[in-house]
């Protein structure tokens, strides 16, 4: 059975387990091979600075389509010295049943093949989408310290990233939309363009960016659910989540269809415009996430520094938990130097709520203390010496 | 850099064989040798077979196929509904679509899509041709089989529009052709459910 088929009925229902049973790595990073055995409980990654622990999360956030935690180039994954192939092995336990999964780069006759490619159960799969079928991988990584305060583009890959585990045919939507904005781009440049083609173009425009809009309008409104349901000043504050941009917020007042009919009248109207600009001036490869923290009333990007990451860890952990309900197996959470950032008591409230929803959620620390009070709940990796 | 086990010859005629869809230079290599060892069964009357189609291969010049005969085999068959064309993007999804053998119609090959990131534009497909064709053979029904990608679904597009004169029914495949679809890929099953759910465009 795949996610698809589980969806429906799901909301209140508890979700599966499923979690890498096995991780294996060849030519990743600082990894010539690696094999490593697992159960489903939390996995501690402990180790000095540059030992490869946040590598190995990189490693399991290839299992889900895209370019990483790290958006890396692929060419930048393989180790340097190797062969310029890389490749990154799992085997699914519980609901997984077993899947075995590979995926990486392959080394064609011309040297390393540009596509990441995918096997499930040792059969090539047409893209690396076909992973949501089987697993979820959320993360959080200090790299995303700066999400509030940073530039609109971040925020917004954030929510498509939390759109994308809920909704698997996000990611073809926001592609169909640049595609289709791209093209336009290059026509307007042109200047001879053909004024029926870029009608067309625009009708397509129109029609995956309001979808993209109301996928995320959607993701929202559920995430904003989740939240609601934990304590608002706990140790985690309740974040409160507003879409910002014209065609979300067309959405509140309208059905879809009407919006498409408006953005697909102003793409035309704005033609002139867009040309001088040398870009679309709306759409929703402008939108924004705005994120208060609710308890305050203050917008994140005016809360602390230990405030904008509780706020971050809510939210991550609220869309952990609605990806559970919604694909009905629990995903797996990859949390990098998130523990050992946080005062014993928001700690201890964190590995609680990781055993609660039973997900195997991957931490890092350069120090084993931190999670000593995890004890048998979790598998302990010293890095390197125990891999 | 690996070392030649063969004379140029068969290097060459191993490297041509690994541009043919589906065979990487392994295959190629195995194919090659396959075809030497058995010289008289399968390389001479090959090598005949593809004589013979570089001579009579021809591209239809009504509907942009490929056949041995202008017009084409589909073209000049009788039986079919002269009224009703469907238009694909390339002769391989005209081939898919003969394979599902659901339609007793013509076809209309555009030779690709429009696409400004390819620098392809309305005057390198046969639009206008299409256009030509479907007053001067009182078409009655023109279904657009073009691929569920961005650009086909926007050639798509921009055909209904050059036909928005014409007293003709426009519509396109409907269901099962998933987004980014590639009719090429898809099995017979799906593309007949697509063709008899095709919508008005
Ligand atoms: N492509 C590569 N080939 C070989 N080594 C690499 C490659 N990319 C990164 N490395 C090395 O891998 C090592 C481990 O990096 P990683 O980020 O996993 O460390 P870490 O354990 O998370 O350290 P920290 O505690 O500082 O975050 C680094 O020394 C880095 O230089
Ligand atoms: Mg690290």
């Amino acid at each position: 059975m795949t996610l698809h088929d589980s969806q429906l009925g799901r909301e209140t229902g508890a979700a599966e387990a499923l979690w890498l049973s096995a991780l294996g790595l060849a030519n990743f990073r600082n990894y010539e091979r690696l094999s490593l055995a697992l159960d489903r409980r939390p996995v501690v990654l402990t180790g000095p600075n540059g030992a490869g622990k946040t590598n190995l999360l990189e490693a399991v956030s290839f299992l889900s389509p895209g370019r990483g935690l790290r958006r890396a180039r692929l060419a930048d994954v393989a180790r340097r010295g190797g062969d310029g192939s890389w490749a990154v092995t799992a085997t699914l336990g519980g609901a997984g049943d077993d899947v075995a999964i590979g995926t990486g780069i392959a080394l064609g006759p011309e040297g390393p093949e540009a596509t990441r490619q995918l096997r499930l159960n040792r059969t090539p799969a047409e893209s690396t989408q076909a992973l949501l079928e089987h697993l979820r991988v959320v993360w959080l990584t200090p790299a995303m310290d700066g999400l509030f305060t940073g530039p609109a583009s971040d925020r917004r890959r954030f929510l498509d990233r939390l759109v994308l585990a809920v909704d698997p045919r996000h990611g073809e939507r926001v592609n169909a939309f640049e595609r289709a904005m791209r093209g336009r781009n290059r026509l307007l440049a042109d200047h001879t363009a053909d004024r029926s083609w870029l009608t067309a173009i625009e009708a397509q425009m129109a029609e995956h960016g309001v979808a993209v809009a109301a996928a995320r309008r959607e993701c929202v409104a559920l995430l904003a659910g989740a939240i609601a349901e934990t304590q608002p000043d706990g140790p985690f504050p309740a974040a409160r989540l507003a879409l910002e941009g014209t065609l979300e917020t067309a959405l509140d007042g309208a059905p879809a269809s009407g919006v498409e009919d408006r953005y697909r009248g102003a793409l035309a109207t704005g033609r002139g415009a867009d040309r001088a600009a040398g870009r679309t001036l709306d759409g929703p490869h402008l939108s924004d996430l705005a994120v208060v923290h609710a308890p305050k009333a203050m917008e994140a990007a005016s809360c602390s520094t230990g405030e904008q990451k509780a706020l971050l860890i809510g939210i991550v952990l609220a869309h952990a938990r609605l990806v559970a309900r919604l694909s009905g197996r629990t995903p797996i959470v990859l949390l990098d130097e998130v523990a050992a950032h946080l005062d014993p008591e928001r700690r201890a409230a964190l590995f609680a709520i990781l055993v609660g929803l039973g997900c195997q959620a991957w931490m890092t620390g350069t120090e084993p203390a931190p999670f000593t009070a995890l004890g048998d709940a979790a598998q302990h990796f010293a890095v390197p010496e125990d891999l | 850099m690996s070392r030649a086990v063969a004379g140029p010859e068969i290097e060459r005629l191993i490297q041509l064989l690994s541009k043919l869809p589906g065979l990487g230079p392994r295959s190629a290599r195995r194919a090659a040798l396959h075809l030497i060892q058995k010289k008289d069964q399968l390389l001479v009357p090959l090598t005949q077979a593809m004589e013979v189609a570089v001579d009579r291969v021809v591209v239809c010049s009504r509907c942009g196929n490929v056949d041995t005969s202008d017009p084409c085999t589909i073209c000049s068959d009788q039986r079919r509904d002269p009224h009703m064309l469907v238009v694909v993007e390339d002769v391989a999804d005209l081939w898919a679509l003969e394979r599902a053998g659901v339609l007793n119609a013509r076809y209309h090959v555009l030779g690709g899509t429009l696409s400004p990131l390819d620098g392809v534009g309305p005057d390198d497909l046969s639009i206008d041709a299409l256009v030509e064709r479907v007053s001067a053979d009182a078409v009655t029904e023109v279904i657009l089989a073009v691929n569920a990608t961005v650009e086909g679904q926007t050639t798509a597009h921009f055909i209904t529009d050059r036909l928005a004169g014409l007293p003709v029914k426009v519509s396109r495949l409907a269901h099962g052709v998933p987004v980014g679809g590639e009719l090429d890929y898809l099995d017979e099953g799906t593309l007949s459910a697509a063709i008899r759910s095709r919508t008005p465009f």
